[in-house]
């Protein structure tokens, strides 16, 4: 089977359908190993056990910008492309996306006040985190309110590329301003500033949220598929009493 | 396992998260055998999809 089989919605669903409980499978087995290795990890020097919250924080925010990247990669393919499959994907992946996001600014929150004093600043990643998170209710509005699902479509696609711009703002905010926020401490020059008892658990984490995450929007894409084939019989049914 | 003074912030970020994750998976489980029954009902009455008639 190649990548052309796969645009059509019946081979996927096919495809989903045998991959989907392995996934499920593999991303339980990752969360278990990880949550053990996240409450092992020892506390941090500076920050007390209150560095555990960094264990769900830190895969929520990259999987809130990774919701949207792939939003953008299916915005184009609805735009460009015209493809109904790319329409699904971006779908799909908004409100997963969004609650991901959400995670991260309420967990961001908790572990904010007991190591900055305060639950929120306006500082520019927050900022632009909470900007994100405003977008994907945007983006789910088009999708949701629109009386023509295509024009809806369409709409929600040119959103998603606009807001896009938001993504490298979220990334550098906190090289370009003077934020609250730590500077990146994972992915940068020179390697990882954290220690590998509680790097290595952090990363376990964000594998399984990643896993979690794909798990979920392919169950998604599935049942967008499912319900786009409801609403043509249905209407097909309504032409066909109608004649 | 001691969480120090702050254990309430903690146990709240991790609360929180296992209810957003059992809502979204919640919400694909249901949605999936909503959709699923609404098929299920369409074709028991006959209906079915255009590329489905071609195929018979």
């Amino acid at each position: 089977m190649n990548i052309i089989d796969l645009s059509n919605p019946t081979r996927f669903l096919n495809l989903v359908n045998r991959v989907l409980p392995w996934l499920a499978a593999a991303t339980a087995i990752l969360f278990a190993a990880g949550l053990y290795r996240a409450m092992g990890a020892p506390d941090d020097y500076q920050q007390g056990a209150t560095v555990k919250i960094m264990f769900l924080h830190v895969p929520a925010a990259w999987l809130g910008m990774l919701g949207w990247t792939v939003m953008s990669v299916a915005a184009l393919g609805t735009l460009v492309w015209r493809h109904p499959l790319a329409d699904v994907a971006g779908k799909a992946a908004a409100p997963i996306g969004a609650a991901f996001t959400f995670i991260c600014l309420v967990t961001g929150s908790l572990w904010g006040r007991p190591t900055w004093g305060t639950y929120w600043v306006w500082d520019a990643r927050l900022t632009s985190v909470l900007v994100l998170f405003l977008l994907y209710l945007g983006v789910l509005a088009l999708y949701w309110t629109a009386e023509d699902p295509g024009r809806g479509s369409r709409a929600a696609a040119v959103l998603t590329l606009v807001g896009a711009v938001n993504l490298p703002i979220i990334k550098f905010s906190v090289d370009w301003w003077n934020t609250l926020h730590q500077p990146a401490s994972i992915l940068r020059m020179g390697g990882s500033a954290i220690d590998p008892s509680i790097l290595t658990p952090l990363l376990i984490m964000a594998a399984a949220f990643t896993l979690l995450f794909f798990t979920l929007h392919l169950a998604a894409m599935r049942n967008e598929i499912l319900r786009r084939r409801v609403r043509t019989m249905r209407m097909m049914q309504a032409q066909e009493a109608r004649a | 396992m001691n969480l120090g003074p702050h254990a309430d912030f903690i146990v709240a970020a991790y609360a929180l998260t296992a209810f957003v994750v059992a809502t979204m998976v919640a919400w694909v489980v249901l949605d999936h055998s909503a959709q699923r029954r609404m098929l299920g009902d369409l074709e028991e009455r006959g209906v079915t999809r255009r590329s489905q008639r071609s195929g018979s």
